[in-house]
């Protein structure tokens, strides 16, 4: 690694070019990861795939809780809910209009007939995510602190309950079946390693700086010419863009949509994989899904009961003990390390080195 | 027609009662450690499961059995989870107790399964009184009576003893509070107690009316007093309470009135209006002295 004070005007001539390809290390590292664990999964067999693949798609999710919430350190609790709204969007444009026809009988004409491309319907329901993002964020990016934890909880229970009573297009309480179930580990593994290069070409971005800024201090930031409400709402709406995606893979992942599975489980689930990871880098986004992921599996193993090699006892954990222990962590973060894993840094060549 | 009234008038004010209750335990520990405590829903959860645990046992003794439930509950959260983040800023707090919130809430389902669970710890309350030719419901009738009480009593202690005088001190101004001689832990105790005894009340009174308790039992009802708090303007105690009486009023006044179509939307109204006070009013409709933030 070329140090900045090494000597030799060539060097000095290379330097800002080392410079730029040094702010990259973090992205190409990430990427790698995502990309390694996606090869190497792809050799299990498909119950562990599926898995993955489902940790691909709450990856996605926590990158756009993170793009929101880590940048802009307001409080976001809807992020699920404009999940919720990626995944019927493309839902409704994608699913065959028979099957509509069977679960839907309401639907407007133009609705029931189409049939769109999965890659178009992903698009579209990321695409709305955005849009509603943009209107509903329009007046609320004014709030912070507890003001926009609330609002924002508020948005999440008025989507949960308007998507939970508007039968004729969602289906209501009852599940809405039949999407299409395009989603495999290599497709949820590249878009997760889109989400990823997104928030980072965003967060490396002027916009993103000033918006780090108001994080810091709002006050000051303001004073110095920064637009906070701008700001925030353009890492709202790009957040929501890329939850909405994830919601459009998480619903042609299990090809069966409950408004139950957009509420407070989830939410608590992405904003604990944020916090323990560490909620200011997206490195501590990333890491905190690969941990929490990981952990959840293991302890789901011990919930099946696990046999110690070369041992006759079998670990066996009760059942609903996963959870436990998940919410448990979730709060010692809080409590002893509240910058999460990360401490907020990203990861680099250095810091690997220890 | 009157008659009509007067009961859509009780079912309103014993549901606006109930929400008043919980706002005013969320208000209480929100104005003296600006803790906007989403672990409340446990508090309220936790001794409606003790009513259940001692469902066959005398009435007194599951009461009982559930307040001590109730307080030693949030003396230990108050011990073990937020004084170590006390005077950090609140929007960490508010993730800190949604944490709590889950922990407590995963406890129950691990040890008494998901299914919903049947109590009627207020059996005796079943029947109905006839009042200017009106049916009442003799448990709303409680409920609306009990709350009354509830909230005479706690004017009375906040404004005529010791400790209410410490706690409108502490929520003023928690460090110059300390400067005069207010013990910190002790107030900040006292609150937990109180908001605790609360839950426990409201408890007793809510699994009365639904008739069951399951692991979320407490948090739709603390959802809406959230919302009650920041309507009325955290950190103002008769804000909170108002607040949790309007939302209680306006809720069942949208499910008596709203045209059929709409009424499963009635709570979508209500959190829209949330969002309109918050932008409009950030500081609640009755907002707390010593609560702008300084810079």
């Amino acid at each position: 690694m070329t140090r900045p004070y090494t000597h030799s005007a060539q060097t000095a001539r290379a330097r800002p070019m080392l410079a730029r390809l040094e702010r990259l290390v973090p992205l190409l590292l990430l990427v790698a990861a995502v990309a390694g664990i996606m090869l190497l999964s792809s050799q299990f067999g498909i119950v562990q795939q599926r898995r993955v693949t489902l940790a691909f798609i709450s990856l996605m999710s926590v990158v756009g809780l993170y793009v929101f919430m880590g940048n802009s350190g307001v409080l976001n609790f809807s992020s699920v809910g404009f999940m919720a709204i990626g995944a019927y969007v493309s839902a409704l444009l994608t699913m065959r209009p028979q099957v509509k026809a069977t679960f839907l009988q309401d639907l407007p004409g133009w609705l029931a007939e189409a049939q769109l491309d999965p890659v178009l319907g992903a698009l579209a329901g990321g695409v709305a995510a955005a849009l509603i993002a943009l209107a509903v964020g329009l007046p609320i990016m004014r709030l912070s602190g507890i003001g926009a934890g609330i609002a924002t909880l508020s948005i999440l229970i008025i989507f949960y309950i308007v998507l939970g009573n508007w039968s004729g297009v969602t289906g209501g309480q009852r599940s809405l079946m039949g999407l299409p179930t395009y989603v495999t580990i290599w497709n949820a593994g590249l878009a997760a390693i889109g989400a990823i290069v997104l928030a980072f070409v965003y967060q490396e971005s002027r916009s993103c700086l000033a918006l780090r800024a108001s994080r810091e201090d709002e006050v000051a930031a303001r004073a110095v010419g920064v637009r906070v409400v701008r700001e925030r709402l353009t890492a709202f709406v790009l957040g929501a863009f890329i939850c909405g995606i994830a919601g459009v893979f998480y619903g042609h992942f299990l090809g069966t949509l409950r408004v139950e599975n957009f509420y407070l489980d989830p939410t608590f689930l992405y904003i604990t994989m944020l916090v323990v990871g560490g909620m200011r880098s997206l490195t501590g986004a990333v890491l905190g899904v690969i941990v929490i992921s990981t952990l959840t599996e293991l302890l789901r193993l011990l919930e099946v009961g696990a046999r110690l090699p070369g041992l006759e006892i079998t670990l066996r954990a009760p059942a609903g003990l996963g959870d436990v222990v998940l919410a448990g962590l979730m709060l010692g973060i809080i409590l002893f390390r509240s910058q999460g894993i990360t401490g907020g840094r990203e990861i680099t060549l250095r810091g690997l080195r220890g | 027609m009157s008659s009509s009234v007067i009961a859509v008038l009780i079912d309103a004010f014993s549901v606006g009662g109930l929400y008043a209750l919980t706002a005013l335990g969320i208000g209480l520990i929100f104005s003296v450690m600006r803790l906007a405590n989403f672990a409340h829903a446990e508090f309220v959860t936790m001794p409606a499961y003790a009513l259940f645990v001692l469902s066959g046992h005398p009435v007194i003794m599951a009461i009982a059995f559930s307040v001590l439930v109730a307080v030693v509950l949030a003396l230990m959260t108050e011990r073990v989870a937020f004084r170590p983040l006390r005077g950090i800023d609140p929007a960490t707090m508010l993730i800190a107790s949604f944490a709590v919130s889950m922990f407590l809430q995963r406890l129950l389902v691990f040890a008494f399964d998901s299914r919903i669970k049947p109590v009627d710890p207020l059996a005796f309350l079943d029947g109905s009184l006839t009042l200017l030719g009106a049916d009442l419901n003799l448990l709303k009738l409680a409920t609306v009576m009990t709350c009354l009480v509830l909230l005479v009593a706690l004017t009375v202690f906040l404004k005529f003893t010791r400790f209410g005088l410490e706690m409108r001190a502490a929520a003023e101004d928690f460090t110059m509070s300390r400067l005069l001689g207010v013990r910190a832990n002790r107030v900040i105790a006292m609150a937990f107690v109180l908001s605790a005894l609360l839950a426990a009340v409201v408890a007793l009174l809510f699994s009365a009316q639904t008739g069951f308790v399951h692991p979320r039992f407490g948090l739709q009802i603390v959802i809406i007093a959230f919302v009650a708090t920041v309507i009325g303007g955290l950190g103002n105690l008769v804000g909170a309470a108002v607040g949790g009486f309007l939302v209680g009023v306006v809720s069942t006044l949208l499910q008596t009135f709203l045209p059929p179509d709409l009424r499963p939307f009635r709570e979508a109204f209500v959190f829209f209006i949330v969002i309109l006070v918050l932008l409009f009013r950030p500081q609640g409709l009755f907002p707390a002295r010593g609560l702008k933030e300084r810079i």
